[in-house]
């Protein structure tokens, strides 16, 4: 039986089209479309429950050094509200998961996880923690609202202090105020857009909903599905668990080497990386050349040569055309190389290109 | 168009027989509803053969692929060309954007009528 978010009801109301996802149910669209609604995120502003999504906390006096081990990334000498996005590795260099990491303070650190994975993640992470820390999964009690596009500033300046919105990209703001609210604000996202992701208490998640919604009405905001939350990740090439990542593909495979800081002195999954050296395979970008739509899971050939699969593959509204990623050998991952895809019986054409398909102007 | 003399299929196609005897076959309103935003049509060639309960096209919206199927066995006499390139027709006015026309129709399957489509859909949903 799928769980509801705090924003259920809500969803309900406005007509969303509710389906079941990663145990939730969420809505895929509103009336408005997915088309529509990916094109409010890119040229004015969206709001998405993303309240599915795990949130766990690790504290203690040895919670950093638990991170360093348990994660590719490097966590020392984060600024309090800092975040820091990572891969999490299985011992064979397969990712158990991907993540983000806020530093709340010195001895304790907010991880957010996909929702797919979190008990996953918890038993993991539990499993390999030592020393003097312990971990918590506070996902039951939290809600998320991610407020993205180009006008997400501006609406948020109507309802939060400026002291109270990060300026930087991938910095967040504990314990800020949004009209009586205590939330984390994180100037983070999924779409490739500015943009901000709130945490705040389940039992206040209704209230800031409408706040929200209210608040951007004259910006254009509109309530956004999770279809077009793919779409937007899509053409920002952002990797998706379970498509761009697994338990079989290392983060250097799926095009993560910054997340991988080789340097640190040991994490788990180091050594399998290091054994297995330059990756054989990379993730790519796919431009449709063709006609037809490539998905996930479609085969890739060069010539007669079966030279890998995608992983995600849509119609890009905003681009105007189809695109997928895959993961390819690497002799055929240089952009310009043509490449062919079997879906449903047929080859559609298509052409290796520099990821990402899209990205904003600064 | 008057719904009502179309004939419908329970997989959500309709069907208009032509003065000249041939059947133009399209997707209904609540079929496109259910797909959502359509991206990509991709349809047979003129001169195709299609079979009763077989599938002749697909449809695919941003989220997914799904087939359409010929109610009769026949030999497609022309394309809708303009939906190759503005599968939105589709979304727009499902009963104008017929996909494709079939001559020398054959066996068909048993059709409903606009009624009986309506309550077939009242029950599905």
């Amino acid at each position: 039986m799928e769980k509801k978010t705090p924003l259920y009801d809500c969803h309900v109301a406005a007509h969303g089209k509710i389906v079941p996802f990663a145990g939730y149910l969420l809505p895929v669209q509103y009336e408005t479309g997915v088309i529509a609604e990916h094109m409010a995120v890119r040229q004015k502003a969206g709001l998405f429950d993303v309240s599915h999504m795990g949130e766990l906390i690790i504290c203690g006096r040895d919670a950093l050094k638990n991170l360093q081990m348990l994660l590719t990334n490097d966590f020392k000498g984060m600024a309090d509200g800092q975040a820091r996005y990572s891969p999490m590795c299985c011992e064979n260099g397969g990712i158990v998961d991907d993540l983000i990491v806020y530093r709340i303070e010195e001895e304790a650190y907010l991880i957010v996880v996909n929702a797919s994975n979190k008990d996953k993640d918890y038993d993991w992470m539990k499993e390999h923690m030592g020393g003097e820390a312990k971990i918590l999964d506070i996902s039951e009690r939290v809600a998320q609202i991610a407020l993205q596009g180009p006008r997400s500033h501006d609406i948020l300046c109507r309802i939060a202090g400026k002291e109270d919105i990060p300026e930087k990209y991938y910095y967040g703001k504990f314990h800020a105020d949004i009209q009586g609210t205590d939330c984390l604000i994180s100037r983070t996202g999924y779409t490739g857009e500015d943009g901000y992701e709130i945490y705040l208490g389940a039992d206040r998640a209704e209230e800031m909903w409408n706040l929200l919604l209210e608040s951007g009405r004259e910006e254009g905001l509109i309530p956004c599905g999770l279809g077009c939350r793919d779409t937007l990740r899509l053409e920002a090439a952002m990797p998706l668990y379970g498509h761009e990542m697994d338990e079989n593909i290392t983060p250097l495979e799926a095009g993560l080497p910054f997340a991988v800081k080789m340097k640190k002195d040991d994490f788990i999954g180091k050594n399998a990386i290091l054994e297995k050296g330059e990756p054989s395979r990379k993730r790519v970008g796919l431009k449709v050349t063709g006609r037809g739509i490539i998905r996930e899971q479609a085969e890739i050939f060069a010539g007669d040569r079966s030279i890998g699969f995608s992983t995600s593959g849509t119609h890009c509204p905003y681009l105007g055309y189809p695109a997928a990623m895959a993961m390819l050998e690497m002799p055929y991952t240089q952009p310009g190389t043509a490449v062919k895809a079997l879906v449903r019986g047929r080859m559609i054409d298509a052409e290796v290109v520099a990821l990402p398909f899209y990205k904003r102007a600064k | 168009m008057d719904l009502k003399e179309l004939k419908y299929t329970k997989s959500h196609e309709w069907v208009k027989e032509t003065d000249d005897g041939c059947l133009e076959i399209g997707l209904t309103d609540y079929a496109q509803k259910q797909l959502g935003d359509l991206v990509f049509v991709n349809l047979p060639m003129e001169g195709d053969e299609v079979a009763a309960g077989e599938p002749f096209a697909d449809v695919e919206s941003v989220k997914a692929v799904s087939d359409v199927y010929s109610p009769v066995t026949g030999v497609v006499d022309a394309v809708n060309e303009e939906l190759l390139d503005a599968p939105e027709l589709i979304n727009e006015s499902p009963y104008e954007a017929w996909l494709i026309r079939v001559k020398d129709a054959g066996e068909r399957e048993e059709l409903m009528t606009a009624k009986e489509y309506e309550d077939f859909v009242e029950n599905e949903g």
